[in-house]
């Protein structure tokens, strides 16, 4: 575990008894999960588990019909989703979502004008400068987001979510369909991000990234929780061997 | 490579020298257009001016939320109606009230009718938003035609002074108005393409979802554009039942102000501020030459055209071709 998060600090995501349907189908059922600060948490879990839609109830793009959010102590269930990543929690997309029409430092700039509240343009761009060269996109600040690879539309991603001064970091499935090098890319990036203080939650299903990265793994299978715990234990676990890996 | 979509990046704030500037360039465009104007001695000259100008302050307002947001307003003629019977209204009660104010009366009818339908419609997306757009449209067509006050089905007449004070004839004063009304509402949809609005609403157009995550206050951004933009459209119609005398719902809510309002932003190119401008010139003017050369039932016909290639072959429009150009150089 990070030294940030052996600390005593409350809480930074306490999400408790978090029950969301679709009509008749119950897509979460009671979920609880919690991270601290500066914690790496994985999320996992087969297809259709309820992990996006868990996601999308973390981040405000659904509200929850029970259960309750709290972001470093105060309650954010019903808080739309541009002031939740106000208050520090930023979130990249499983298919990357770029601004199309504008250009990679415009990106950039949009959550650090609307989130961090940079006001100034001439900071602004400074800012934006360093984010492209913390993610590697330096070189591309005046291309289109239609130019990038796909690894690099990821890093274009996980920039924007850190342009948003984050405290908390959702990577929903940021490696998916990338190569095992472009996989160590991005979790490298991730780690440096976690070094400065950014508590992580990885929703992916590459499980070497998965079991490399977080010191805690949380297991959804069919919208409940099933395990909670290190890395390692949680692997053993016999509802999760059965469930999720189909042993 | 540079964006289509969103120049704003640059720093564009010149401050004070810069206004000054865009004003003394406003006021050159006008002293020519009236010395055209006057040289043809023909009222028929200020008719044709007052429309290619109406259409620009039409296309400008539409395109602050049309073009900014991506939120396709089909309710563009209801707005313009607005300030058509804002004024009829008005005449009816107060016949000495002069024009610019009715237009300040209408721009603020209209930016609350823009609110209200933003709050009605705006948590719809895409094609559901247009309909509600055009469903608001013609509910407000249903209460003006069974309105008697404003003259119902039947319409109403203006009688308009027969001169204005230092202008050649009336129409000439209406098209320095309009002229004047043109130039606030470029200077609007300029002043919003390069704030933090144009920003946000430029995010919002890309992808709302991502916008929100990125701390963009959607809702508040769009009921500020839809605002903005119904208080310019409704701002463009409040002098036409002056300019034409005689009013029906018919005219209003045509056909032709909903197309060519929608139309000359899409031909001209939607991202900035001067699509508009050139879209709304260009089809204008082809319009007003079709009329006296072919038949004005050509116009639509030439927008039609116009629509189906520009949307084929030049999405972003004619200033989208000529960024591009530029880039390619």
């Amino acid at each position: 575990m990070s030294a940030l998060a052996q600390t005593t600090n409350p809480l930074i995501l306490d999400a408790s008894g978090i029950v969301k349907r679709f009509g008749g189908f119950t897509a979460l059922d009671g979920v609880d999960f919690t991270v601290r600060p500066g914690e790496r948490v994985g999320l996992i879990g087969p297809n259709g588990s309820g992990k996006s839609t868990f996601v999308n109830c973390i981040t405000g793009a659904l509200v929850p019909e029970a259960g309750r959010v709290l972001f470093e102590g105060a309650d954010i269930t019903r808080l739309s989703a541009h002031r939740r990543a106000r208050m520090g929690l930023a979130r990249s997309f499983q298919i990357p979502r770029p601004f199309k029409g504008m250009t990679i430092r415009e990106n950039i700039e949009i959550p650090l004008a609307f989130a961090a509240g940079e006001t100034s343009r001439r900071k602004s761009a400074e800012r934006a400068g360093e984010i492209l060269h913390s993610v590697g996109l330096g070189p591309r600040a005046a291309d289109l987001p239609a130019s990038l690879s796909q690894v690099e539309l990821r890093r274009l991603e996980l920039g924007r979510a850190l342009a948003a001064n984050p405290r908390l970091l959702i990577a929903d499935e940021a490696m998916a369909g990338l190569s095992d090098s472009e996989v160590d890319e991005i979790l490298e990036l991730l780690v440096r991000l976690n070094g400065e203080g950014i508590a992580v939650i990885l929703i992916e299903h590459i499980m070497r990234a998965v079991t490399g990265f977080c010191e805690r793994i949380v297991v959804l299978v069919a919208g409940k929780k099933i395990a909670d715990g290190a890395a390692a234990e949680v692997m053993r676990h016999p509802d999760v061997e059965r469930a999720y890996l189909g042993q | 490579m540079s964006s289509l979509s969103t120049p704003y990046v640059e720093d564009r704030r010149g401050g004070l020298p810069r206004t000054l500037v865009w004003l003394g360039l406003a006021a050159a465009i006008g002293v020519v257009l009236f010395t055209v104007l006057g040289r043809f001695n023909s009222e028929y000259a200020y008719l044709a001016a007052y429309g290619v100008l109406q259409y620009v302050v039409l296309a400008t307002g539409w395109n602050i939320l049309g073009g900014y947001a991506g939120y396709v307003n089909f309710g563009a003629a209801g707005f313009y109606a607005l300030g058509v019977y804002g004024s009829v209204f008005l005449y009816k009660l107060f016949p000495d009230l002069p024009v610019p104010v009715m237009v300040l009366v209408a721009a603020g009818v209209g930016a609350l009718f823009g609110l209200g339908m933003g709050y009605l419609t705006l948590r719809l997306r895409g094609v559901f938003f247009s309909i509600g757009t055009l469903a608001l449209s013609v509910i407000l067509h249903t209460v003006i035609v069974n309105w008697e006050f404003v003259g119902g089905a039947r319409g109403a007449y203006i009688i308009r002074p027969e001169d204005a004070p230092f202008f050649s004839s009336y129409a000439a004063y209406l098209c320095a108005l309009m002229f004047v009304l043109a130039v606030i509402a470029v200077a609007i949809a300029r002043t919003v393409q390069h704030s933090w609005l144009g920003r946000g609403l430029a995010a919002i157009r890309d992808d709302e979802t991502a916008a929100e995550c990125s701390g963009v206050a959607s809702l508040k951004l769009k009921l500020a554009a839809t605002s903005l933009s119904g208080a310019v459209l409704a701002m463009a119609g409040a002098p036409f039942p002056f300019f034409i005398t005689y009013v029906d719902p018919a005219t209003a809510f045509s056909l032709t102000v909903a197309v060519n309002t929608i139309a000359m932003p899409v031909i001209g190119g939607m991202a900035t501020w001067i699509g508009p401008v050139v879209g709304a010139v260009l089809i204008g003017s082809l319009q007003q030459l079709a009329t006296v050369t072919i038949s004005s039932s050509a116009n639509l016909l030439i927008v039609g055209l116009l629509l189906v290639v520009f949307t084929s072959i030049a999405p972003f429009g004619i200033m989208g071709l000529l960024s591009r150009r530029r880039t390619v150089r």
